[in-house]
């Protein structure tokens, strides 16, 4: 594709030629339909790409093969033709009882990993018993309280074959320390261990504003899972880097994209002033990104990920081992595009959402279900989604070849175009001191802000259509069925979480909590000491609180 | 013309820090003229309460994304009677299944705005609906 100088001037010539003479005349009878063209993030769409567009684009540079550096066609050589991607449909609800029943039942339908969903008092570190916990518990995930919840949770689940994803950040060592302390009683080895642990704690300053400590001891503990992850559990995902939650903040895909990369830079750095090895650690961060509606920007954002971080890897961290460069990501289908208005749609948006997490080479995937907005998912809809992705899998055909979209000049482009942009939000960032001081700024929650108050605003002009809100609407709503969540849960869990604080040595959770205080204010790995707490069942609020008369609690800026 | 202009205290209570939308209808309200007060995530309902005392607000709009909405609304609307503060308008926006909403609108809120309403639909119904404005 990369052209001498007068091959290019020849192109750009006939491409002013067809412009005159053939689309110039078709505008007089099918006008544009609108004054301008962009994606679903405001990016200039052109009306036609072509190899005009991809001036000095040299192929090898810029794609090399699959499986080889800088990885933009995908990280393994053969993709899906080897292995499908993993379908891991994020569940939980209620008690961990329930949620064991639904991961049997969902490992049972052929899903091939298990996500967890916890409540939001597990996700703040509080109890059950906290006051603010009322009305929240197992509402929109499982509560899990000690380790006596994660050992139900698991119940029945072969730890050293069925990879575990943990959606968990603020108190996510405790939770993970819960996770390996559960594993080690049943049997499992930690060094078979496959799973990931979400613990990025920066794009919850950014997004979804789930925090506890303020940012430098929240670093800490990623750093010190980062570490005993490497040393103790080498299979395992340490941290994984999300856009996800930056996009549903109403973020465009260019500021995901950026923000979630520069993340991780931010998390490399600071584990490398802990003490270690690039290549000792990188090869398990991971990456999580939405898949949103725009289904070319979509597929060049993961392509454009790929590429610059292999870049980043490479130039910034000198990294030795090729893994450390890998992009390895899981998608997970736009929430917030999904409406209230005649759901039944939201199975079509998750399809071709999906369809673009595919192409665009995606690890694991999870789909939405339809009736999202409402509640969380009920059986049937969770089936349904699960079903959407065996259909792409299978009928489709789409997971024949490697990266079957290569060589597109729009999407080719666009992934140019999106790592141009990323690299310079590195700049701006860098100049701010990194992104624990662009957070602290409210620099990325300004610009999400801004984006999303756009969308908002486009969707009311009429600019931005989404069907059954504002076009192809209805007055009168087909009721779907949703998900309640027995009264009877909030009761349970509190009876098993007084259970167990009455049938636990006091003393021994006593001296663990101590001796984590001790260590908090050294700069020793927390690890070991998490460990001792939760083994003793010591509970999640008990050992978050311990941690914050040591590191205090974070106040967001205004803004 | 010297209409005192409406007071708004956009709140959101529960767990849950999904500020997207609250930011977004408290930016709307803005625009069109409304005085805007954001409480901040995670507010209890006597937090919530006591902010619209003190900020005599005419009206509260309350984002909840959690699913704890049938226990922390209610609350928020006694407390409110019990401060004798039922002329505040209050309104609620997130995720809230069909079948609950019967019951908080019993309970004393006006009006549930579900994902998809446009903020001009919001504007104009508290524009609408705060007689106390005015006064």
């Amino acid at each position: 594709m990369s052209r001498t100088p007068t091959g290019q001037t020849r192109l750009k010539q006939s491409k002013r030629r067809w412009e005159e003479e053939t689309l110039a005349p078709s505008w007089k009878r099918f006008p544009p339909r609108l004054p301008e063209f962009t994606s679903i993030s405001g990016h200039p769409i052109q009306p036609l790409y072509g190899p005009d567009d991809l001036e000095d684009f040299n192929p090898e540079q810029e794609l090399g093969f699959p499986g080889e550096p800088p990885y933009t066609r995908g990280i393994h050589p053969s993709m899906y033709r080897g292995r499908l991607w993993t379908m891991r449909q994020f569940s939980g609800f209620g008690t961990a009882q329930d949620t064991n029943r639904r991961f049997l039942y969902l490992l049972q339908q052929g899903q091939t990993g298990l996500s967890v969903a916890f409540d939001l008092p597990t996700l703040m570190g509080l109890d059950s018993d906290h006051p603010t916990a009322s009305g929240e518990i197992g509402k929109c995930g499982v509560a899990v309280d000690t380790l006596a919840d994660m050992e139900v949770l698991f119940r029945d689940i072969d730890l050293e074959t069925i990879s575990t994803s943990m959606t968990i950040n603020c108190p996510a060592a405790v939770i993970w320390a819960m996770f390996l302390a559960h594993a080690e009683k049943s049997g499992f080895s930690w060094a078979k261990l496959r799973g990931t642990l979400q613990n990025d704690i920066l794009k919850e300053y950014i997004a979804q504003k789930e925090w506890i400590y303020p940012p430098h001891p929240s670093m800490r503990l990623v750093t010190d899972t980062i570490a005993f992850a490497t040393r103790n559990v080498p299979q395992w995902n340490s941290v994984s880097i999300s856009g996800y939650h930056i996009r549903e903040a109403g973020s465009t895909a260019l500021q995901e994209l950026a923000f979630t990369l520069r993340d991780g830079i931010e998390y490399v750095e600071a584990a490398v002033r802990a003490g270690l090895e690039v290549d000792e650690f990188a090869p398990r961060l991971s990456f999580f990104f939405n898949a949103h509606n725009d289904f070319f920007e979509e597929i060049a954002k993961y392509r454009a990920a790929r590429k610059v971080w292999c870049r980043v890897m490479k130039e910034r961290f000198g990294c030795r081992d090729p893994r450390s460069s890998m992009l390895r990501f899981h998608a997970q289908t736009a929430g917030c595009s999904l409406t209230a208005q005649q759901p039944h749609n939201n199975i079509v948006r998750t399809a071709i959402q999906a369809l673009a997490a595919i192409l665009g080479g995606t690890q694991s995937l999870h789909t939405n279900s339809m009736d999202e907005t409402y509640a969380l998912p009920t059986e049937q809809a969770a089936t349904i989604a699960l079903r959407s992705q065996q259909i792409l899998a299978t009928e489709s055909e789409v997971a024949n070849t490697v990266d079957p979209l290569a060589g597109s000049y729009f999407v080719e482009k666009l992934t140019l175009e999106l790592e141009k942009g990323c690299w310079d939000y590195f700049e701006k960032i860098d100049a701010m001191g990194g992104m624990v001081a662009a957070i602290e700024r409210c620099y990325p929650q300004k610009e999400i802000l801004d984006a999303a108050y756009g969308y908002q605003q486009a969707v009311e002009r009429g600019e931005k259509v989404i069907v059954g809100v504002n076009r192809f609407v209805v007055d009168e709503e087909q009721p779907i069925d949703t998900l309640a969540i027995e009264s009877g849960v909030a009761d349970k869990q509190l009876d098993s979480l007084h259970r167990v604080k009455a049938s636990r040595d006091g003393t021994a959770v006593r001296r663990s909590l101590a001796e984590l205080r001790r260590a908090a204010a050294t700069d020793e790995n927390l690890m070991p000491f998490l460990l001792s707490c939760v083994k003793a069942y010591a509970t999640l609020g008990e050992v978050c609180e311990e941690m914050k008369q040591v590191f205090g609690t974070y106040q967001e800026p205004v803004f | 013309m010297s209409e005192k202009p409406i007071r708004v205290l956009v709140a959101k209570p529960g767990l849950d820090g999904h500020d997207r939308g609250a930011k977004i209808i408290a930016r709307a309200l803005r625009d069109a003229g409304m005085e805007v007060i954001y409480s901040g995530l995670r507010q209890s309902p006597e937090q919530i309460v006591n902010a619209a005392l003190q900020e005599d607000v005419h009206c509260i709009g309350l984002s909840i994304l959690s699913g704890a909405h049938n226990v922390i609304l209610p609350r928020i609307t006694d407390l409110l009677r019990e401060k004798k503060l039922d002329d505040v308008l209050v309104v609620a926006g997130g995720i809230i299944p069909d079948q609950d909403i019967p019951k908080l609108k019993a309970g004393g809120i006006s009006e549930i705005f579900l994902p998809g309403t446009s903020t001009q639909t919001i504007i104009k119904y508290i524009e609408e609906n705060c007689g106390a404005a005015s006064d």
